[in-house]
C-alpha cells in the first residue's frame, strides 16, 4: 500500500514541472491563439541558464535566485521575440506562427550547443533537498515533495492572478473573446506581450527546476513540447485548471501505466488524448470554441484553374525537369527523386490543410504507413514491385479511414492535436514492436526491380507520379467535391444548410490525402532501400507542414514551390553544415517575415497586382461569424 | 498559380546541384564519412577529433599508397533516410572510394544496406547492433565497434560471478535495449540455471520517467539489476536511484556506463560499484594507448572518449585496408579487408573474415567516484576475440551469399 | 388560400434548457405561397423555435410536419433535401469563392455531385447559376469575389443560394438585419415577390417591425415560449396583450414613419 501511495506521489512531483510549462502554453495560446511551438526552447533555455546560474553562485540564495532569475531572462527573451518576431505576425494566417516559432526552435537547438557545449550537463541539487525521507520503507526525495507542493501553489497564484487584477481579468476576456478586448480599447498589444512573458517565464521556470533531477541536454525541447500539447489538450485549451489536472493525468498514467503496461507506458498516454478528444472534444476543461475568424482580406483572389498557356508553361516545365538525367549525374537524380516524392507528400497535406482547413501535424502517419505497407508486401510477402507501389499505399489510405473518422469531429487545433496523437501511436506501435516492424532498425532491404533500378528511371518514376498525383489533387480541387470540401471549410453552417455532410466530406479528404501520402512513402520505400519508424514521426510531419506553409497556404498549388525549395535547402545544408538547424530556422523566421503569404503566395500577389483594389472588407469580415 | 514559373526555377535548381560535382585530384585518396553530428555531438565531436587526428597522423607520415587521404564529413541529423542521401552524395558527387561512420544502429543498417546495393565498401564505426554483421550482415560492410553481443558477453562474465539471484532489467523501449537485454538474459542464463528474473522495465528511449521506474524496481526487490539506459536517461535514473537508495546493497551491471561520454556528466552522483564496460583512458598503461593519448592531449588540450578511439580506429583501419589492397575496387578492398591485422590504441586488432566483426575489446571494471567525478576502477581490457560465439555459429547467423 | 397546398404544420413544439421553458407547445401552419412571421420581443423563443424548424436544435417533444415528412430532429441539410431554403442572420456565405461560385456549390448538393472527383465545378450549370442571380439582381457582380461584396449584396447571394434547391418553403432568420432601410425593403419586395411568382411558402423572423407589417400575410406573436397570437397584422396590431408585451416598442405600424425613415 506504501508503494502505491509514494507511486502516486512520484507522479505528483512529475506533475508538477509539466504543469508549469503547460499552464504557460496554454495562457499564451488563450489569449494570441499561437500554438507556441518555441515553449519547449523557452523550457530548455530556462534549464541551460539556470545551470550556469547555479553553478556560478553557490548557496541557498545563489540556487533558488539563479532559479527564478533564469526564469525572468527566459521571460525577457520572449518579450523579445514577440515583439520583434510575433508582433509582425499576428495578421497572417493560422499557423503560420507556429512555423515562426518552430523556426526559432530549429535555431535554439544548435544556439545551446555552440553557447554550452555538446555534453549533457548535470546541474546542482537544490540545496537542502538532497536525500529522501522514509514513508513506510519507501522513500520519498524531499524535492518531489517540493514539487508537489510547488504544483498547486503555482495553480493558486495564478488563479488569483485571473482572479483578482485587472490584467487577469483582461487576460479571461480575451481568452473568450479576443475582439471583445480590443473593442473595450485595451492596449491589445502589450496584453499579447505580457501575457506571452508569463507564458514563457513559466515555461523556463519549469525548466530550470528540472536541474536537479535531470542532465541539460540540447533536446530536452522535444522531449518536454509534445507531452506538454497533450496536457494542454486534454485538459482544454487555454484552462489554467484543465492543465492541472491533466498534467497530474498524465503523470499519474505514467507511474502507474509502466506497472501494469512496463511495455506500451508511452502510447497509454497518447490513447488517453484520443479517448478524451473523441469523448469530450474541447478537453476535460475546455469550452467550445468559437468558430475560427478568417482573417479578412487575405484570399481575395478565388483560385481559378490554369489558363491554356499556364498549362503549357507548367507541361514546359515538367519536360525540362524530365531532362535532368541528361546532365545530371546518380545524386542530382537521387535527390531529384526525393524532392518529387516530398512535392507528392507535401500536396497531400495541403489538400488537406489548404482546401479542406484540416491541419494535420501526424500526416507523416500516412506516408509511413505507404512506405511501410510496400515493405510488408515486397518483402514479407515478396510481391513484385508494380503490386506492392500499388497495393502499398492502401495502409496508408487505411489508417486515414479510421483515424481520419474520428479526427474530423473536431477542428482547429483539437483536430491538429488528435491527429498527432493518432501519428504518435503508430510510430511508437513501428518504434517498440521490433517483432514485426523491425523496431527501431527498420525493415531493410525494400529496393527497386532492374526496370526502376537506375537512378534516371527512378527519377523518371518520381516525377511523373508527381506530375500525375499534383494534376489529380488539382482537378480534384476544381471539382465538385473540392468545392463541397472548400464550401465546408469556409462556412460549416451554409454547407449544411445546402445540403453538405460536412464530415462526410472532410472525411473523404483525409483518406484522399492520406492516400496520395501513402503513395509518396511507397516511393521513398524503393528509393531508399530501407523504412524506419521517423518516416512516421514528428520531424517529418512538420516538415510537410512547413513546406504547405513555405509555399502559401492559400494557393492552389504553391506547395510544389515549398516543397522544392524547403527540401532541397534541407538537403543541401545538412551536406553543407553542422549548423543546418540555425540556419534552417533563421530561413523559415525570415520568410515568415518578409513573406507571409509564402512564396508562391507573394509571387501570386505580384501577378495580380494589376487587379483593381477590393472595395469593401467589411462583407468577409461579418461573413462566417456564426 | 503561376505554376509553370516554379517548376521552371525547381527544374534549373536540381541541374545546377546536378553539375555541381566536384572534380578529384589525382593525388589524393578520398573516404566518406557520415555520423550524426548535429544530433548527438556530444558523442560525436570526441569521434571527429579521433579521426581527425588519425588523418594528420597518415598524411604527415606520407599518406596511403603515396597519395594524400582526404575523409569528406557528411552530418546525417540522426535520420536514416538522410544518412543515406549523404551516403549517396559520397559515392556519386564525391566519388570516395569507402564509406565509413555511423553511430545509431538504424544509421548503420541503412547505410550497410545502402553499400550493399550499389556494392560500396562501408566501414561501420559505432553502431552496436548485431544485425549489421550477423542477421542482415552484407559482404560490403564492415564494423569495428565491439558488438551489442560481445559488451554482453564481457558483463556477462562478470555478473555470473555474483552471488546474486533476483534479477531486474532496466532498458530502453527500441530495438537496441531489446537485444542487449535478451542477449544478456541468454547468456547470464546459461552460465547460471538458478537465477530468477523478478521485474523489467522498459522506460521509452529519452524519455524516462525515472522516479516510478526506480520506485517500481525496488518494489520488485532485486538483488541485482541490470541496466542499459544511456545518456540523459542514465542520468535521471542515477540521480532518482541515488536519491532513493535503490543502489543501496545491490549489484549493478551496467552496458557502457564506463565510456567517458556516459560516465563524465554524472560527475559526484556516479554510483560506486557498478560492474561497467567502458574505457578507462586515465589508467590504459601500454605504449600504444600512451601513444595516442600523447597526441590527442597534444592536439585538442582535452582527453579522449571512447568515440575519439572509435574515430581514430575508424580511419586508422579504413588506411590500413587502402594501403593493402591497393586499388579502390570494392572487391579488392574487401579481400584486403578480411582477415587483416591493424595496430590499435588497444592494441592488435583483426577484422575477421567469418563475419566482418573487428576484434577490438573495451574494459570492464567498476565504477568509483574520485574527486568528484566518476572513474572506472579494477579494469581489465576484454579482447572481442574472446567474446564471440563460436565459428558455426556465426555461420548460422549470416545469412548466405 | 384556402386551396393552397399545407407546406408545414406545427404541433405543440416544446423545448427547454435546465428547467426553462424556451418554447412551449406552439403550434401552427404555413400554406404554399403564404408570407408568414415570427415575432416577439428579445428572449421569447424566436431563434430556438426557427432553430428547431431549421434542424439545428432537437425538440423536446411536438411534432414538425414538412412537407409531409416529420422532420423533429432531421440534421438542417436532410430539410433542406426536401425542399427548405435558408438565409441567416448574419449572411452565411463561402467568401473564398466567387459569387457563381457560390451558388454551383448549392446547386452541385442539388444535382447530388459532390462525391464527384473529377468535372469541372466552375463549368457545371452556368446557366442555372446565371438565371438565379439574374432573379436576385446579381448578374453584374457573378465573377466578382464574395468575399468583396457589400453587405447588402451579400443577403441577395444567400436568396440566391437559398433558391438552388428550388425550394417550396424559405426559412429567413431576420432577413434584414443590419441593412440600410432602403436595402431593407428592396430585399424583402423582391423576396416577396419571387414568393409570390414560385409559390414559395416564407417564414421568417424580424425585429423590424416595418418589413413585418409591410409584407407579411400572416403574424406569429411569442412571448416567454409561448405563442399569444396568431392572425392578420391589422388583427395582431389590435391585439391588446401584444400590445402589451410590445409596450413602448413601437409597435404601431404607421407609414409617415416608415416614409421618415426613407428620408
Amino acid at each position: 500500500m506504501a508503494f502505491y501511495f509514494v507511486q502516486f506521489l512520484t507522479g505528483l512531483a512529475s506533475a508538477a514541472s509539466l504543469f508549469l510549462v503547460a499552464s504557460g502554453l496554454s495562457i499564451i495560446f488563450g489569449v494570441t491563439r499561437i500554438v507556441n511551438f518555441a515553449h519547449g526552447a523557452f523550457y530548455m533555455l530556462g534549464a541551460y541558464i539556470a545551470f550556469t546560474l547555479t553553478e556560478q553562485f553557490s548557496g541557498a540564495i545563489g540556487f533558488w535566485g539563479g532559479i527564478v532569475f533564469a526564469a525572468l531572462i527566459v521571460a525577457a527573451l520572449g518579450v523579445l521575440v514577440e515583439m520583434v518576431l510575433l508582433r509582425r505576425i499576428y495578421h497572417a494566417p493560422e499557423l503560420f506562427q507556429l512555423l515562426a516559432t518552430f523556426g526559432l526552435t530549429l535555431m535554439v537547438e544548435d544556439l545551446v550547443v555552440l553557447i554550452w557545449g555538446p555534453s549533457d550537463l548535470l546541474g546542482r541539487r537544490a540545496p537542502g533537498f538532497w536525500g529522501a525521507v522514509d514513508f513506510f520503507g519507501q522513500n520519498v526525495p524531499t524535492y518531489d515533495l517540493f514539487l508537489i507542493v510547488l504544483g498547486p501553489l503555482v495553480l493558486g497564484i495564478l488563479w488569483l492572478l485571473f482572479q483578482r487584477t485587472r490584467w487577469g481579468v483582461l487576460v479571461r476576456a480575451a481568452t473568450q473573446d479576443r475582439d471583445m478586448v480590443a473593442a473595450l480599447g485595451v492596449n491589445q498589444k502589450w496584453l499579447f506581450t505580457s501575457v506571452f512573458a508569463v507564458g514563457v517565464f513559466l515555461a523556463a521556470l519549469g525548466g530550470a527546476l528540472q536541474i536537479p533531477r535531470d542532465a541539460v541536454h540540447h533536446a530536452m525541447d522535444l522531449r518536454i513540447i509534445v507531452d506538454v500539447f497533450v496536457v494542454i489538450v486534454i485538459g482544454g485549451l487555454g484552462s489554467i485548471i484543465g492543465a492541472f489536472v491533466a498534467a497530474v493525468l498524465v503523470s499519474e498514467l505514467n507511474a502507474f501505466g509502466i506497472l501494469v503496461f512496463p511495455k506500451i507506458s508511452i502510447i497509454l498516454v497518447f490513447l488517453v488524448m484520443a479517448a478524451v478528444l473523441i469523448i469530450r472534444p474541447w478537453g476535460l476543461f475546455g469550452k467550445q470554441e468559437a468558430p475560427a475568424r478568417r482573417t479578412p482580406g487575405l484570399t481575395v483572389n478565388p483560385w481559378r484553374p490554369l489558363m491554356l498557356n499556364e498549362r503549357l508553361g507548367a507541361m514546359a516545365a515538367l519536360v525540362l525537369a524530365a531532362a535532368l538525367p541528361l546532365i545530371g549525374g546518380n545524386y542530382a537524380l537521387a535527390v531529384g527523386s526525393e524532392i518529387a516524392i516530398f512535392v507528392i507528400f507535401a500536396a497531400s497535406l495541403h489538400f488537406m490543410m489548404s482546401v479542406g482547413g484540416l491541419a494535420s501535424f501526424g500526416h507523416a502517419a500516412y506516408f509511413g504507413l505507404g512506405a511501410y505497407g510496400v515493405a510488408f508486401l515486397a518483402k514479407m510477402a515478396g510481391l513484385p514491385m508494380i503490386v506492392s507501389l500499388l497495393l502499398g499505399p492502401l495502409l496508408g489510405l487505411l489508417g486515414a479511414g479510421v483515424f481520419g473518422f474520428f479526427s474530423v469531429q473536431l477542428s482547429g487545433v483539437y483536430f491538429a492535436m488528435l491527429t498527432l496523437a493518432f501519428a504518435q501511436i503508430v510510430w511508437s506501435v513501428a518504434f517498440q514492436w521490433v517483432a514485426v516492424t523491425g523496431g527501431d532498425n527498420g525493415i531493410l532491404g525494400v529496393w527497386p526491380e532492374q526496370w526502376a533500378a537506375s537512378p534516371s528511371h527512378f527519377y523518371w518514376l518520381s516525377i511523373g507520379a508527381a506530375a500525375l498525383a499534383v494534376v489529380a489533387l488539382r482537378i480534384t480541387v476544381f471539382s465538385p467535391f473540392g468545392f463541397a470540401l472548400r464550401a465546408t471549410r469556409d462556412s460549416p453552417l451554409r454547407g449544411e444548410a445546402i445540403g453538405i455532410d460536412g464530415k462526410r466530406i472532410q472525411w473523404t479528404a483525409f483518406v484522399i490525402a492520406g492516400t496520395v501520402a501513402g503513395v509518396a512513402g511507397a516511393l521513398f520505400a524503393y528509393l531508399k532501400g530501407s523504412i524506419f519508424p521517423d518516416s512516421l514521426g514528428i520531424s517529418l510531419s512538420v516538415d510537410a507542414l512547413v513546406m504547405v506553409l513555405l509555399g502559401g497556404v492559400e494557393t492552389v498549388s504553391g506547395v510544389v514551390v515549398g516543397a522544392i525549395v524547403y527540401k532541397m535547402l534541407s538537403i543541401w545544408l545538412v551536406s553543407q553544415t553542422d549548423l543546418s538547424k540555425l540556419v534552417l530556422g533563421g530561413f523559415i523566421v525570415l520568410i515568415v517575415v518578409v513573406l507571409p503569404k509564402g512564396i508562391a503566395g507573394i509571387l501570386e500577389t505580384i501577378g495580380n497586382r494589376r487587379r483593381p483594389e477590393a472595395p469593401a472588407l467589411l462583407a468577409s469580415q461579418i461573413d462566417t461569424a456564426e | 498559380m503561376r505554376r509553370s514559373r516554379y517548376l521552371l526555377s525547381a527544374g534549373l535548381a536540381i541541374i545546377v546541384a546536378g553539375l555541381a560535382q566536384s572534380a578529384m585530384a589525382a593525388d589524393e585518396i578520398k573516404i566518406g564519412e557520415i555520423n550524426s553530428y548535429s544530433l548527438l555531438p556530444a558523442f560525436t565531436e570526441p569521434y571527429r577529433k579521433g579521426w581527425q587526428l588519425a588523418v594528420e597522423e597518415i598524411n604527415a607520415a606520407g599518406g596511403v599508397n603515396g597519395k594524400k587521404l582526404v575523409v569528406v564529413s557528411k552530418d546525417d541529423g540522426g535520420k536514416p533516410a538522410d544518412a543515406q542521401t549523404a551516403a549517396n552524395e559520397l559515392v556519386s558527387s564525391e566519388n570516395v572510394v569507402m564509406l565509413t561512420g555511423t553511430f545509431l544502429s538504424n544509421i548503420g543498417l541503412a547505410v550497410s544496406d545502402f553499400a550493399n546495393q550499389k556494392k560500396v565498401f562501408f566501414l561501420a564505426a559505432e553502431p552496436l547492433t548485431d544485425a549489421i554483421t550477423w542477421a542482415k550482415g552484407n559482404r560490403y560492410t564492415f564494423r569495428l565497434r565491439p558488438s551489442n553481443y560481445m559488451q554482453a558477453a564481457m558483463l556477462v562474465e562478470q555478473a555470473a560471478k555474483l552471488p546474486a539471484k533476483r534479477w531486474a532489467t532496466i532498458a530502453p523501449n527500441y530495438e537496441y535495449g531489446q537485444s542487449a537485454v535478451a542477449i544478456f538474459k541468454k547468456l547470464m542464463s546459461e552460465k547460471r540455471p538458478d537465477i530468477q528474473w523478478v521485474d523489467e522495465q522498459w522506460p521509452p528511449q529519452g524519455k524516462i520517467d525515472a522516479g516510478p521506474v526506480v520506485q517500481a524496481v525496488a518494489a520488485a526487490n532485486p538483488e541485482a539489476i541490470l541496466n542499459v539506459t544511456f545518456g540523459a536517461d542514465l542520468v535521471k535514473l542515477v540521480r532518482e536511484g541515488n536519491t532513493r537508495g535503490l543502489f543501496k546493497d545491490r549489484a549493478v551491471v551496467s552496458f557502457l556506463t564506463g565510456e567517458p561520454e556516459y560516465l563524465d556528466p554524472l560527475k559526484e552522483e556516479t554510483p560506486e560499484g557498478w560492474i561497467v564496460t567502458g574505457y578507462p583512458w586515465y589508467s590504459i598503461k601500454t605504449p600504444e594507448h600512451d601513444a595516442f593519448l600523447k597526441a590527442y592531449q597534444a592536439k585538442y588540450n582535452d582527453y579522449p572518449r571512447l568515440g575519439s578511439i572509435v574515430g581514430y580506429q575508424t580511419i586508422k583501419s579504413a588506411a590500413a585496408i587502402l594501403a593493402k589492397a591497393k586499388s579502390d575496387d570494392p572487391e579488392k578492398l574487401i579481400a584486403a579487408a578480411e582477415g587483416l591485422s591493424v595496430p590499435s590504441p588497444f592494441g592488435e586488432i583483426v577484422f575477421r573474415k567469418i563475419d566482418h566483426q573487428s576484434t577490438l575489446g573495451a574494459y570492464i571494471g567498476k565504477t568509483a567516484l574520485k574527486d568528484g567525478k566518476g572513474i572506472m576502477v579494477d579494469t581489465a581490457y576484454k579482447k572481442g576475440s574472446d567474446y564471440l560465439p563460436s565459428d558455426d555459429e556465426v555461420a548460422k547467423l549470416r545469412p548466405k551469399e | 388560400m384556402s386551396i393552397a397546398q399545407t407546406l408545414l404544420s406545427v404541433e405543440g413544439l416544446s423545448k427547454s434548457y435546465g428547467g426553462v421553458h424556451a418554447v412551449r407547445g406552439v403550434s401552427f401552419a404555413l400554406k404554399a405561397g403564404e408570407i408568414l412571421a415570427l415575432i416577439g420581443p428579445n428572449g421569447a423563443g424566436k431563434s430556438t423555435c426557427f432553430d428547431m424548424l431549421n434542424g439545428q436544435i432537437v425538440p423536446d417533444s411536438g411534432r414538425i410536419n414538412l412537407l409531409g415528412q416529420d422532420t423533429a430532429g432531421k440534421k438542417p441539410r436532410a430539410i433542406w433535401r426536401l425542399g427548405v431554403g435558408r438565409t441567416f442572420q448574419i449572411t452565411a456565405t463561402f467568401p473564398t469563392m466567387t459569387v457563381r461560385e457560390n451558388v454551383q456549390v448549392a446547386l452541385v448538393s442539388y444535382g447530388r455531385q459532390l462525391f464527384n472527383l473529377w468535372s469541372s465545378t466552375p463549368k457545371f450549370a452556368q446557366a442555372e447559376a446565371g438565371r438565379l442571380l439574374e432573379l436576385v439582381g446579381m448578374s453584374g457582380y457573378a465573377d466578382r469575389p464574395c468575399g468583396e461584396l457589400a453587405y447588402g449584396d451579400l443577403k441577395r447571394l444567400e436568396l440566391a443560394i437559398a433558391l438552388a434547391n428550388q425550394p417550396k418553403l424559405l426559412l429567413m432568420d431576420e432577413p434584414t438585419a443590419g441593412m440600410a432601410p432602403r436595402e431593407r425593403i428592396e430585399l424583402m419586395h423582391l423576396t416577396v415577390q419571387i414568393a409570390r411568382a414560385q409559390s414559395i411558402g416564407v417564414l421568417f423572423t424580424e425585429h423590424d417591425m416595418d418589413v413585418v407589417f409591410e409584407h407579411a400575410d400572416r403574424i406569429l406573436v411569442l412571448d416567454r415560449g409561448t405563442l399569444i397570437a396568431e392572425g392578420l397584422p391589422e388583427e395582431v396590431r389590435r391585439n391588446p396583450q401584444v400590445r402589451a408585451v410590445y409596450l413602448g416598442e413601437g409597435l404601431v405600424y404607421d407609414a409617415r414613419y416608415r416614409e421618415g425613415a426613407l428620408a
